[in-house]
């Protein structure tokens, strides 16, 4: 049987250093040499690289993407497929991870979307990026660069960076192996006969300017539904360039972390057994949204699943996706449970999703993402705090001349991510 | 420390007036408590002090819900009680809607902290579980005594500003308001754990329960619809200049009727909107905006359909009950069929 090798180097500190190596827990970046890298793309006028570490009164605002640090050993393979010299499939060998880091992609605004990370206080509440050693690329684009190009030269420094600081830990002793076996479908058959299939769906959103999902490097807008082992998530195949708000945008960093996938897995050949991961991509067209929802069924079936998990990315028109997907699974005797999140208002009184059925008796929420909080001024903002006032969860004024900031929390990153990777979750009262 | 003052609504019946052939009594008052008042007095350690009771039959509640509240208010202002306490109203209909309205309108208009208690299908819930709180009962007065000692406890600690607990832990019905709370298991966790609970067949428990809506099945399409007599209906608020009947702009508790004889279009002089929840610059420069008379009456001409019917009918739907939009939208249709009308186009805002 195949698998993955997923090892864990865990990292204590990140600071600069002569050469960009790992060793005694700690991650040292030759800053000039990931620079110049960066700066390859012609498109970038200039990178900053910052440092942010849990606890340290700091900022980091307007936040595009968060990825972890990962690399593979040995060739041909790499980690987040499709973006570097190879599109073969991954999610089996070994991957390097360097374990409580993450890669910040940071610097003005491509558009209104992108979010907040606080490295202390009530802010950093909310955001296990909070809990990380940040490093941050703060990048200023060329003069006149258009906004797709503008989107496509972050996010793709934002990939580089996670690749080539995850390729720093391969020479250093790792503190955790964890090892994923990879089974075919008759060998998931022979071992777990009887326990009940379960698939899977995690919606990506595929609509446009900081709405798009990469898989294989290849934009969602161009693929019907795409079926994944659990493990390719973890070595990159999901990349992020959705800002839909950044409380529920899925980051790259929640895909490589996949904590539905990770639960499962911890299930899987015990009380069910895990089929795989079936990429949706959310399109706006209520055709696009048939034609895929029906495709996932399709898959479903033929798989033979008999329970689903369905993952949300964004929110309100997705809505329509989740819900004629539950009609669809429910109808063909699919059991399944919607994961989302909610925009019941400030004083959380009203209906937080834009659309339901009755089939969808089965929901997980993420919290919701109107909740107002009031965050105290920081030592150090890394990146643009003045794009406060026009980011989603803020408003004209959201920067205090007190120097507070008041906000919903639809503005932290993850806040309320959608792939339940926080402890957050509505009640009614 | 002083008595808590005490106001109680109750229905006829609790009142000790009478059954069924009391229900339409006026309202009228009662110094000092009844026997439901007593046991809040009683269950308070005497703490509270039921000065006043209300009394109103069902029906004539029902029926004169604005008339009796401004009863209700006036008798209670000049108490200037500290607690206002209404049934409980158990599975009753009528009574618990009388409960709901008069505590919300005296906890809104006079300050006064207001609670009451009811069965969670009363219709009384719907139109006032968001603002106040009901303790939730059973469907009949065998569960008395558990409703009272819930209610009386509810209603200290709104009095001392105590920190009120979840709805089932104080035994209020939840109103309906979302709040964030943190949890010992993440969100993918609970997932799993509720996917696996419904493959076998458990029961589990859906963390966001969503308003179950009817099916309206839509109505075969009209078979010659240039034989067809035509309605306009509306829930956008639109009416005679100065609102006659004077429709509420929110929770609306009435639908109207106004004539359209020999009119072929609506002016901003003449008509505007009720309706509290939209911008109405645009609907009261031009009502036909929202109740579409001047093209409708094109279509006619045009021979497109028969014949406009000579009235309209007209509601706000803004934060309007369920029950009472679903009562409304009953009759004005069994009312536009008596009246031979085939069709209806009815306008949203």
């Amino acid at each position: 049987m195949n698998q993955l090798l997923l090892r864990k180097v865990r990292i204590q500190d990140v600071v600069f250093g002569e050469k960009t190596e790992v060793s005694d827990h700690v991650l040292r970046i030759n800053q000039e040499d990931l620079v110049k890298y960066i700066l390859e793309d012609r498109r970038l006028h200039s990178v900053a690289i910052k440092i942010a570490r849990p606890g340290e009164k700091k900022r980091i605002i307007p936040v595009k993407d968060v990825l972890e640090p990962r690399a593979k050993l040995g060739g041909p393979l790499t980690t987040f497929p499709g973006f570097f010299d190879s599109a073969e499939p991954v999610g089996t060998g070994i991957t390097y991870v360097l374990d409580g880091v993450a890669v910040v992609t940071c610097g003005r605004l491509v558009n209104f979307q992108e979010g907040l990370i606080d490295m202390s206080g009530p802010g950093a509440e909310f955001s296990l990026f909070s809990k990380k050693l940040n490093v941050v690329l703060v990048m200023e684009p060329k003069d006149n660069l258009g906004r797709y190009e503008h989107e496509e030269a972050v996010r793709v420094a934002g990939v580089k960076a996670a690749s080539y600081l995850g390729l720093a830990g391969i020479a250093e002793t790792f503190d955790v192996e964890i090892l994923f076996p990879v089974a075919t479908f008759s060998e998931l058959e022979d071992s777990y006969r009887g326990l009940p299939k379960v698939i899977y769906v995690d919606m990506v959103i595929a609509q446009g300017l900081l709405h798009d999902n990469y898989i294989y490097g290849l934009n969602a807008q161009g693929t019907l539904p795409v079926l994944l082992s659990p493990t390719e998530l973890m070595d990159g195949a999901i990349v992020s360039g959705n800002c839909a708000a950044p409380c529920h945008k899925n980051t790259t960093y929640h895909q490589q972390n996949n904590p539905i996938v990770e639960d499962l897995l911890a299930e899987d050949g015990k009380t069910l057994s895990f089929l795989g991961v079936i990429a949706m991509p959310v399109r706006t067209a209520l055709l696009d949204k048939e034609r895929t929802c029906t495709q996932v069924l399709k898959m479903a079936r033929f798989l033979g699943a008999r329970g689903a998990i369905v993952s949300e990315d964004g929110g309100g028109n997705p809505e329509a996706d989740l819900m004629m997907l539950a009609r669809l699974f429910e109808k063909d005797g699919i059991k399944t449970v919607l994961v989302t999140d909610e925009y019941a208002g400030r004083d959380g009184a009203s209906q937080g999703l834009a659309d339901v059925t009755p089939e969808a008796d089965a929901i997980v929420t993420n919290g919701n993402g109107n909740q107002y909080v009031i965050l105290p001024p920081v030592e150090e903002t890394i990146g643009h705090l003045e794009a406060i006032d026009v980011i989603t969860g803020g408003h004209t004024g959201s920067l205090r001349p007190d120097g507070f900031i008041e906000m919903e929390i639809a503005g932290i990153m993850g806040s309320t991510v959608e792939v339940g990777s926080e402890n957050l979750k509505t009640i009614a009262v | 420390m002083g008595r808590v003052k005490v106001v109680h609504y109750l229905n006829q019946f609790f009142g000790q007036i009478g059954g069924e052939d009391k229900a339409g009594i006026l309202p009228q008052l009662k110094e000092g408590p009844t026997p439901v008042g007593q046991l809040f007095e009683k269950e308070s350690g005497d703490r509270f002090e039921v000065v006043r009771t209300i009394i109103c039959g069902d029906n004539y509640a029902a029926e004169h819900l604005d008339e009796v509240e401004g009863i209700v208010l006036k008798w209670v202002e000049e108490i200037r009680p500290s607690l206002f306490l209404a049934g409980p109203a158990f599975g009753a209909g009528r009574y618990g809607m009388a409960c709901g309205t008069m505590c919300r309108a005296v906890q809104q208009k006079l300050g006064v902290p207001a609670l009451t208690a009811m069965h969670p299908n009363n219709p009384g819930v719907d139109s006032a579980a968001k603002e106040i709180y009901i303790i939730e009962t059973g469907d009949s007065t065998l569960d008395m005594k558990r409703v009272v000692s819930k209610l009386v406890a509810l209603s200290q600690k709104v009095l001392d500003k105590a920190p009120i607990g979840m709805p089932k832990e104080e035994g209020y019905l939840p109103r309906g308001v979302r709040v964030n709370v943190r949890v010992e298991k993440r969100g993918s966790k609970r997932a799993v754990e509720m996917l696996l609970k419904k493959l076998r067949g458990e029961p589990f428990e859906t963390e966001l329960p969503l308003p179950q809506f009817d099916k309206v099945v839509p109505a075969p399409p009209i078979r010659d619809l240039a034989k067809a007599v035509i309605a306009l209906v509306t829930e956008g608020g639109i009416v005679p200049r100065g609102n006659p009947d004077r429709i509420e702009a929110h929770n609306a508790s009435k639908y109207c009727k106004y004539s359209i004889r020999d009119l072929n279009d609506l002016t901003g002089g003449e008509y505007q909107t009720a309706h509290g929840g939209y911008d109405p610059v645009y609907a009261n420069d031009d009502p036909d905006r929202v109740l579409p008379l001047d093209a409708t009456r094109l279509l006619e001409k045009e021979g497109v359909f028969a014949k406009l019917y000579d009235y309209y009918y007209v509601t706000v739907g803004n934060v309007t009950a369920v029950a009472s939009a679903a009562r409304y939208g009953r009759e004005i249709g069994e009312r536009l069929l008596r009246d031979g009308v085939q069709g209806v186009i009815l306008t949203s805002t």
